[in-house]
């Protein structure tokens, strides 16, 4: 997140003159996104009313009252407790589909930044098509393809694989995992284009001149200088991924699928025990801050290797 | 094996393996839209299997095609609706944001920009919760609905906003403006006749990105939605997409994707010709290409 701080412009007299530009956009911040954070806090740390069951919340730090986020650790402490399963499984859906994103999205951005040539122009219009095309509509291509006689089944007998239609929508793993590359890996390839992109050629050919094999130049040059980018393209999509609950939902509304996201889904728009939605949604962006504060840490180590 | 080994190590030729693994990716995440696309066309009931062609499930449905089932037409209004205050709105916000805390120097200036940028890692479903309470329990005078929705919208996308036009005012430096102060103008004359003028390729690049954001924002929309008349697109495939009967969704999708594509494919041309008329060169696909990568720097 660290920018090259470009010379100031103008002196301390200015420097009103510039608040006043960024005001309007920081009290909205303020109002619609500090504030609602202290609302979430405020309600996860409130009471119940005992009679609508409508959260009350309790703007007095002093008078917190913990019930909802004791009932969210125990059951993310206690093994065997709901969510620690689902937590758990959130954890593993997210880990294996960044790693696959990654496998991916790493050789194809590589090949467009080194090798794309004249092509460029064309493979560029298809990375960026994703970003277009909305989310869910890309999940409802794959509901399609996945029916009980769609095309993915049709195939997968023709070849042989199978011998009757496959159910894929009724609470596989397979298919949220699958759903979860295909909807995030175009956001992970953009962010490895630009870094890769920028790597300078004539180091490339320098460890050539040196006697490296093309492998060897990959490995020792080309790959320690994209870690800063592989390491922010990992965070770009597992963040989101950690929030998400409408892929499990449309790829297999099992709840045998479910991730962290549906939870807080159920909690918060179910309308029951709205404390512990809240609970739960506070400690899920606390264990996401220790995953940057750990991306930080990471990417100023990799930057300080490389001599930067 | 030696010709493999050949193959491999000439330095000089396009590794093959990745030529393949590219044409691969890029069949793989194209052809699932098309053959979406393909069944909305179709003649039949199936979301499966290709059964003729039509325009039934568009317009010549009486009951249930997108025309006539006011469900799916309101979602279509209603992203556009979102989409169009999110761009008036946030573009404006933004861009002020975005001088203001390139320049700005001093307390507050920090924690503002750590703030700003603490929103694009917060994940959708955390805001849209954070905003959904805020709305019900202190700022109740904003009802859930549309206002709340295109509220969401901005919050969500302001910072995408400050981001480009940010890369482009650290890669013009402070020179213009110092020269226009030289030159007598005062300082809002020299934002407005020497910094907005080089920032407008900037500032139809995030109009666009906004946008497209907007169409695409599931999570928050469906979180401060009042009802099924302020459904969106996203939001009406995900509550049907397992349920619906007709390929009438899918149609619906594809004119929404059509609508999209049409959109900011016209803005992208307006973007490359500003561009151009700016004197900026390069690749203009290559630089859309990038813009998001320097958030993350």
């Amino acid at each position: 997140m660290s920018e090259p701080e470009r010379a100031d412009v103008g002196g301390g007299s200015d420097n009103a003159f510039w608040a006043g530009f960024a005001l309007p956009g920081v009290a909205w911040l303020c109002l619609f996104f500090l504030l609602p954070f202290y609302v979430i806090l405020c309600i996860a740390l409130g009471t119940v009313d005992p009679i609508f069951q409508t959260p009350a919340p309790e703007w007095n730090p002093l008078r917190w009252n913990t019930s909802a986020f004791e009932f969210v650790l125990e059951s993310l402490f206690t093994s065997g407790a709901a969510f620690q399963t689902v937590f758990v499984r959130t954890f593993v859906y997210v880990t294996i589909a960044t790693a696959l994103s990654l496998v991916i999205a790493y050789p194809v951005a590589y090949y467009v930044a080194r090798y794309g040539g004249r092509w460029k122009g064309v493979l560029l219009v298809g990375l960026i098509a994703p970003f277009f095309i909305s989310y869910l509509m890309r999940m409802l291509a794959w509901i399609n393809l996945l029916q009980d006689d769609g095309w993915v089944n049709d195939v997968l007998i023709w070849a042989g694989i199978l011998n009757a239609p496959r159910n894929w929508l009724d609470g596989r793993a397979s298919s949220v995992i699958l759903g979860l590359v295909y909807g995030y890996v175009p956001f992970m390839i953009l962010p490895l284009y630009a870094f890769l992109d920028r790597i300078d050629r004539s180091l490339l050919e320098a460890a050539r001149d040196l006697g490296a094999s093309p492998f060897q130049a990959f490995r020792r040059v080309t790959l320690p200088l994209s870690m800063p980018a592989i390491l922010a393209g990992i965070v770009i999509i597992a963040l989101p991924m950690f929030g998400d609950y409408y892929t499990p939902d449309l790829l297999s509304g099992s709840p045998q699928t479910s991730m962290i996201g549906n939870q807080i889904n159920l909690y918060i728009r179910g309308g029951q025990q709205i404390p512990v939605g809240a609970a739960l949604v506070v400690v899920l962006m606390l264990f996401l801050t220790v995953l940057m504060g750990y991306y930080l840490v990471s990417t100023a180590r990799a930057q300080r290797r490389l001599g930067r | 094996m030696t010709r493999l080994r050949g193959r491999w190590s000439n330095p000089w030729g396009k590794p093959r393996f990745l030529v393949l693994f590219t044409a691969l990716y890029l069949v793989w995440s194209i052809v699932p839209i098309l053959v979406a696309i393909r069944f909305s066309f179709n003649e039949g009931r199936s979301r499966s299997t290709a059964q003729g062609w039509s325009l039934r499930w568009y317009s010549g449905d009486p009951d249930l095609s997108v025309l006539h089932d006011p469900g799916l037409s309101t979602a279509l209004l209603q992203s556009l609706r979102l989409a169009a205050i999110a761009v008036l709105v946030t573009v404006p916000l933004g861009v002020a944001l975005a001088i203001g805390l390139t320049r700005w120097r001093g307390r507050g200036a920090g924690t503002s920009r750590a703030v700003s940028l603490a929103t694009l890692v917060t994940p959708e479903i955390v805001m849209g919760t954070a905003l959904l309470l805020v709305f019900i329990h202190v700022l109740t005078f904003i009802k859930l609905g549309t206002v709340a929705q295109a509220i969401g919208h901005i919050t969500f996308s302001l910072v995408f906003v400050l981001v480009i036009v940010r890369g482009r005012l650290l890669a013009i430096g402070p020179e213009y403006e110092e020269a226009a102060r030289d030159l007598g103008a005062s300082a809002l004359q020299a934002v407005r006749l020497a910094l907005l003028p080089m920032l407008v390729p900037a500032i139809v690049a995030s109009g666009i990105v906004v946008f497209a954001i907007s169409m695409d924002d599931f999570v928050i929309t469906q979180f401060l939605s009042s009802g099924t008349n302020t459904d969106t697109v996203p939001v009406r495939i995900y509550s049907q997409g397992r349920t619906a009967p007709t390929p009438a969704l899918n149609a619906l999708a594809a004119l929404t994707l059509g609508i999209t594509i049409a959109i900011a494919a016209l803005a992208f041309v307006l973007w490359r010709a500003v561009r151009a008329a700016r004197g900026q060169t390069g690749s203009a696909l290559h630089e859309f290409a990038t813009l998001d990568a320097d958030t993350i720097r």
